[in-house]
């Protein structure tokens, strides 16, 4: 990375993005230093949005922690909570009953759906296509949010998973709704893509920027769809097979040249294999528990979960990356050490390499297809 | 070279849109917003907000013992509970100050989950607004207080359930106090 303090006092042009910014998603600010409209050095600022996430969850027994994982990606928190939950759940050996772990897939695929959703909208917006696509992504959002409400109680904080299971099982009707997401998607999908992926303004201004090469991506330790957009097939679904992914099909989408639009249009191949994995999913779930009976009376008693001297890692893929929790037990009801892998923060690291030598307009959408969510940054 | 072609579909695209959101249906591509204070979303039993004090009959009947266990689990610690002390001195069993600080509260649903006499549970009411963040959004006791069919009304899968389970507690407790007690009646 340029040391940016040796730039200060030079003839370049020294402009901030941010804090305050609609392009930077949030409280996230850019040092940014101009030769012309040439960027030659560029500094990203973090931190606003610290909320001290893992002191608190320190302080706090287990159970209550899953309510702030909510706040870390806002976007997806059932992709938060399942990764909080596997941690868990592997520190203390539970096992998680069949119906709820198909529920848990389901829940995080959906959560996929909907960040890749967004993510393309606000990425057009940032390419000066304003509202028009966020919006026609938000009409399907907000159906998949309805039913996030309708089984949690809350349409972004759901706070729906538990160690051991889930809060509260699915009933046919969201069954069915689920299906009829699932079935209309595509065609939706199809319209969304006639009016982007061969547009030529959209081609113009994403082919060949921001390319980032694959090797410095592994080394980097990028993970997600923009490691996958550099053609590095590494999902956790497949590495991992955590949760159930080992019973479905489905293929990795990967990219070939790493730049914006692979980026872009792996996200929209994603979100067809998604579909597949629903599918398949909502075809095979079985009946039964959605929460094992052991871990009952430590929801009721957070206090009384006192998890043996040991450590555990539960990682998964959030739709941005490698989400890792990583717990330390000594044997008291609070975690002795809690730390979170955010995707968002990893992979802002390389935000300078894909920048330099781009145009000033070209840093807001390498930054807006890398995917980065504030409250998962700053923790 | 550029022809333009790509443009022209997505214009047809976002005209076929325009259009067809008078006609579709809401949830299959047609006008989907919502004129809010006039018109309101259906409400779905699950959605949980702030917490409510649920009572059975009078509001002097609380279910609320104070036994603490929510202010202590609750993750912000927005819940402040005083026991009521009955004029001999002794612990009445009742909260006498329960007030939960809105500004805090991050409507996790931690208190319903671990408050063992079912007397918390989240409420639906989300127009809740205060001039004054330090004073008016500290909910005392009073605004939080909530009656069984209120509770029966806005979430009935749940309400009943719990209606069930704390007849049949009733009725259990009933018969073991006729096998053990004298006839003089319960002393507590
Ligand atoms: S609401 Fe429930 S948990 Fe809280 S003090 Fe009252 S009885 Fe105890
Ligand atoms: S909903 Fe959560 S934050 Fe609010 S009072 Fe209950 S436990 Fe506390």
């Amino acid at each position: 990375m340029t040391n940016t303090k040796d730039l200060e006092g030079s003839q370049m042009l020294e402009i901030n993005f941010g804090p305050q910014h609609p392009s930077t998603h949030g409280v996230f600010r850019m040092k940014v230093f101009l030769e012309g409209e040439k960027i030659c050095a560029l500094d990203p600022v973090m931190g606003y949005l610290h909320r001290n996430h893992e002191l608190i969850a320190e302080n706090l027994p287990y159970a209550a922690t899953m309510a702030y994982t909510d706040r870390l990606d806002y976007f997806n928190s059932m992709a938060n909570n399942f990764g909080y939950a596997l941690a868990v759940e592997k520190l203390a050996g539970f096992e998680v009953p069949e119906r709820a772990a198909y529920i848990r897939v389901i829940m995080a695929e959906l959560a996929r759906i909907v960040n890749h959703l967004m993510l393309i909208g606000f990425l057009l917006n940032d390419l000066g296509a304003f509202f028009t696509p966020v919006l026609y992504a938000f009409r399907e959002r907000e159906k998949i949010m309805d039913l996030f409400e309708e089984v949690s109680g809350s349409r972004m904080m759901c706070n729906y998973f538990r160690f051991g299971g889930v809060k509260r099982d699915l009933t046919a009707e969201n069954l069915t709704f689920i299906k009829r997401i699932v079935s209309k998607l595509p065609a939706f999908l199809e319209e969304f893509e006639a009016l982007l992926t061969k547009n030529e303004i959209l081609c113009m201004r994403c082919q060949n920027v921001g390319v980032l090469p694959a090797d410095l991506a592994v080394n980097a330790g990028i993970t997600g769809p923009v490691l996958r957009a550099s053609g590095v097939n590494y999902d956790i679904r497949k590495v991992d097979e955590y949760g159930l992914y080992d019973r479905f099909h489905f293929k990795i989408p990967l990219g070939q040249k790493g730049d914006v639009y692979d980026r872009y249009y792996v996200r929209i191949l994603e979100i067809r294999e998604s579909l597949k994995i629903l599918e398949q999913a909502l075809s095979q779930i079985p009946q039964g528990e959605v929460l094992n009976k052991k871990t009952l009376p430590f929801l009721k008693m957070p206090r009384n979960f006192k998890p043996a001297t040991g450590e555990a890692y539960g990682r998964i893929e959030s739709p941005k990356g490698e989400l890792g929790y990583y717990l330390v037990s000594d044997g008291t009801p609070q975690p002795w050490r809690y730390h979170v892998r955010a995707p968002s923060l990893i992979n802002l690291t390389v935000l300078e390499e894909m920048c330099l030598g781009q145009k000033v307009a070209d840093a807001i959408i390498i930054l807006g297809s890398i995917d980065i969510v504030l409250g998962e940054t700053d923790r | 070279m550029i022809f333009g072609t790509g443009i022209l579909k997505g214009l047809f695209v976002t005209l076929k849109n325009f259009v067809t959101s008078y006609f579709r249906k809401p949830d299959n591509g047609g006008i989907f917003t919502v004129q809010y204070p006039e018109e309101r979303d259906k409400a779905i039993e699950a959605f949980r907000n702030f917490p409510f004090l649920a009572y059975d009959g009078t509001p002097d009947k609380v279910r609320c013992v104070a036994c603490g266990i929510c202010e202590r689990e609750c993750p912000p610690k927005c819940i402040h509970i005083v026991m009521e002390i009955d004029p001999l001195g002794k612990p009445a069993r009742r909260p006498s100050v329960f007030e939960i600080d809105h500004g805090l509260c991050m409507n996790c649903g931690m208190c319903e989950d671990v408050c063992p006499f079912d007397s918390i549970y989240m409420d639906h009411a989300f127009e809740v607004t205060a001039a004054d963040r330090g004073k008016e959004l500290v909910r005392p006791k009073e605004a939080l207080l909530k009656s069984n069919d209120y509770f029966l009304k806005i979430r009935p899968g749940t309400a009943t359930l719990v209606d069930q389970k704390r007849r049949a507690a009733e009725e259990k407790k009933k018969l073991s106090r006729a096998a053990t007690l004298p006839p003089q009646g319960p002393v507590s």
